[in-house]
């Protein structure tokens, strides 16, 4: 946020009108400025094209999706695919799929992280460093790269295809601890220390004291975290072979193999499932930001 | 007692903190840590996919080095990385140029260039495998420009396949790599501006001489989580080429995949693993050192 202290010529100069005033106000038109807006434009509208194009299929049949020439506007809406697509496919048990391991993914890398990050930044024991250590050097080990060794174990504890296989491996998030370390450390002292006088123990300090004054940065995490987790494509794909495990990322590339050039219904099947992330961004697109940028290292 | 425990006994602290660390521990160990040692222990084993096999000293990175289908793989993961890092770098800029003077139609651009980002991996391939559909794909009107007026199989034509995979890429992360050059530009003060606004700098030279520099470190750091992102390609890969045609796109991850689910060499398998690693710790190391100049955060 730009707070800076403005010379108060400035302030003088320009007194605060509202965007709409301002449009109003007759000026020199900014030609080089509009042929910007213009081809900023153009470019946004073919970013969105992809996405807008995954709408329009969906919404015709499939006999119109496949007939020349192109209509790139819709005059009717057909909505069978999505019919077929939610009687026809394990759809909706991909939902309850993601829905629930991305909860409980969600659930536990924020409070794993947050207790282990609160550890690290406020309390000083034997084998701190060496775990802070380990947890830098883990940044180095692509998760990607354990696969074999970690598909092998989890089938000796019989969790091919279950939810435990599926999120246990997940809850791994040190950045999650780095960042809730960062965010402890700039706490004031006294405000353990106080707590701790008063005969408060370390899990009532937290709950109690640390989280509420971090709220913020917790609900942002949480919704980032979700989000990844709805999104992870690898790790459920390794570790589930059963259809009726499958997460939505996972899932719908197997009806594209199953149906072929039904391509409505592919479609439908893609807005069906990039709907609740975009709906979330959508919603919560501060926290969003604001989480993206603290886990890449920036406070929001 | 009078006086007031101003710290606990050490051993209570202890026992609190081993509390509060041991849950996600445990996990980083099991989870994480032990297999991170078993892909280096298997490396050195000739074990199958499930089980043990036995101690075949360097034998499976003898193999590897003499394999040409695994310097195929490293080199194809350089020719992605090649293709994605320097240029979802400079079009997240370009866009984050582009939002950042916009007022009221901030909102809505902003969501166009990141919604992309936000989808499943596999909603994206989707949508772009219908896009770019042989017979059907609204892009083949711009793909037969390519290809003498013939439709083009995109991942089909080892030419195409690995080029598309990089595209398709940067339209998916590049709302990513945006957002932190917004943030970055909204760090700079509007005062450099205003002063070069007043010895009549152009644009250009405002761009030069201000933005680039002062955005340095932002960019350095696009620049290390892209390469980094980058070098574990698979997903996409995956879903829409497999590794082919004619191993045109299989990168390293999806060589440890075919060695170890498809082919169940779970030793071999590791030892890509390990070099994977190798490379990684490596770049980091250089890319720490060459862009430390400018990098301070």
């Amino acid at each position: 946020m730009s707070t800076s202290a403005k010379p108060p010529s400035a302030v003088l100069a320009k007194p605060p009108t509202s965007a709409f005033a301002r449009m109003l106000r007759p000026r020199r038109p900014n030609v080089p400025g509009l042929i910007g807006t213009l081809f900023t434009l153009f470019i946004a509208a073919i970013w969105a094209f992809p996405i807008y194009w995954a709408v329009v299929t969906s919404l015709k049949t499939e006999a119109q999706v496949l007939s020349k020439p192109t209509t790139f506007l819709l005059r009717t809406f057909d909505i069978n695919s999505y019919i077929q697509v939610l009687t026809q496919s394990q759809i909706l048990r991909w939902y309850f799929n993601s829905v629930f391991t991305a909860f409980l993914v969600t659930f536990f890398v924020v409070l794993l992280c947050m207790l282990c990050g609160y550890a690290i930044s406020q309390l000083s024991f034997p084998g701190k460093n060496i775990l802070y250590w380990a947890l830098l050097a883990g940044f180095m080990i692509p998760f990607q790269g354990l696969i074999v060794p970690l598909f092998v174990m989890l089938a000796d504890f019989g969790w091919v295809n279950s939810y435990q296989g599926i999120v246990l491996p997940q809850i791994i998030a040190p950045i999650t601890i780095i960042i809730y370390k960062q965010f402890f450390d700039a706490m004031p002292p006294e405000l353990r220390d106080s707590a701790v006088i008063d005969g408060a123990g370390e899990f009532r300090i937290l709950f109690n004291i640390f989280l509420p004054i971090n709220w913020g940065i917790t609900t942002a995490l949480a919704i980032v975290t979700f989000i990844g987790a709805w999104n992870n494509f690898f790790w459920p794909f390794i570790i589930t072979t059963q259809e009726q495990m499958m997460t939505i990322p996972v899932g719908i590339t197997q009806v594209s193999d199953a149906w072929g050039v039904q391509y409505a219904r592919t479609m439908a099947i893609a807005v069906l499932s990039g709907l609740p992330v975009a709906a979330a961004y959508l919603v919560f697109q501060k926290k969003v930001t604001e989480g993206i940028m603290v886990t890449a290292g920036l406070k929001g | 007692m009078t006086t007031t425990p101003r710290k606990r006994r050490p051993w209570r602290t202890w026992r609190d903190a081993l509390l509060l660390i041991a849950p996600f521990t445990a996990l980083y160990i099991v989870f994480f840590l032990f297999p991170t040692a078993r892909v280096v222990q298997l490396s050195f084993f000739d074990a199958p996919l499930i089980g043990e096999g036995t101690y075949v000293g360097t034998a499976n990175f003898e193999r590897l080095f003499n394999d040409p289908m695994f310097w195929r793989s490293v080199r194809n993961t350089f020719y992605f990385v090649l293709l994605s890092v320097v240029p979802n770098t400079f079009v997240g800029l370009a866009l984050a140029l582009m939002v950042v003077r916009l007022k009221f139609l901030r909102p809505p651009v902003l969501a166009a260039f990141f919604l992309p980002y936000m989808l499943p991996v596999s909603v994206v391939t989707l949508i772009w495998q219908w896009m770019l559909d042989t017979n059907f794909g609204v892009l083949q009107p711009i793909l037969m420009l390519f290809n003498d007026g013939k439709a083009l199989s995109v991942f089909r034509d080892p030419q195409w396949a690995m080029p598309m995979v990089a595209l398709i890429t940067i339209w998916w992360t590049v709302g990513f790599n945006m957002l932190l050059f917004i943030a970055g530009l909204q760090g700079i003060s509007k005062e450099y501006y205003e002063a070069a606004a007043l010895d009549g700098a152009t644009s250009l030279q405002t761009f030069f001489r201000i933005t680039w520099p002062l955005l340095w470190p932002i960019t350095a750091l696009v620049l290390t989580f892209q390469l980094i992102a980058q070098l574990k390609i698979f997903d996409q890969v995956y879903i829409l080429t497999g590794g082919g045609p004619f191993n045109s796109t299989l990168v390293m991850l999806q060589y440890v995949y075919r060695a170890g689910f498809q082919q169940f060499r779970g030793g071999y398998a590791s030892a890509i693993s390990l070099s994977l690693f190798v490379i990684i710790l490596v770049i980091s190391v250089l890319q720490y050192r060459l862009l430390r100049t400018g990098a301070a955060r």
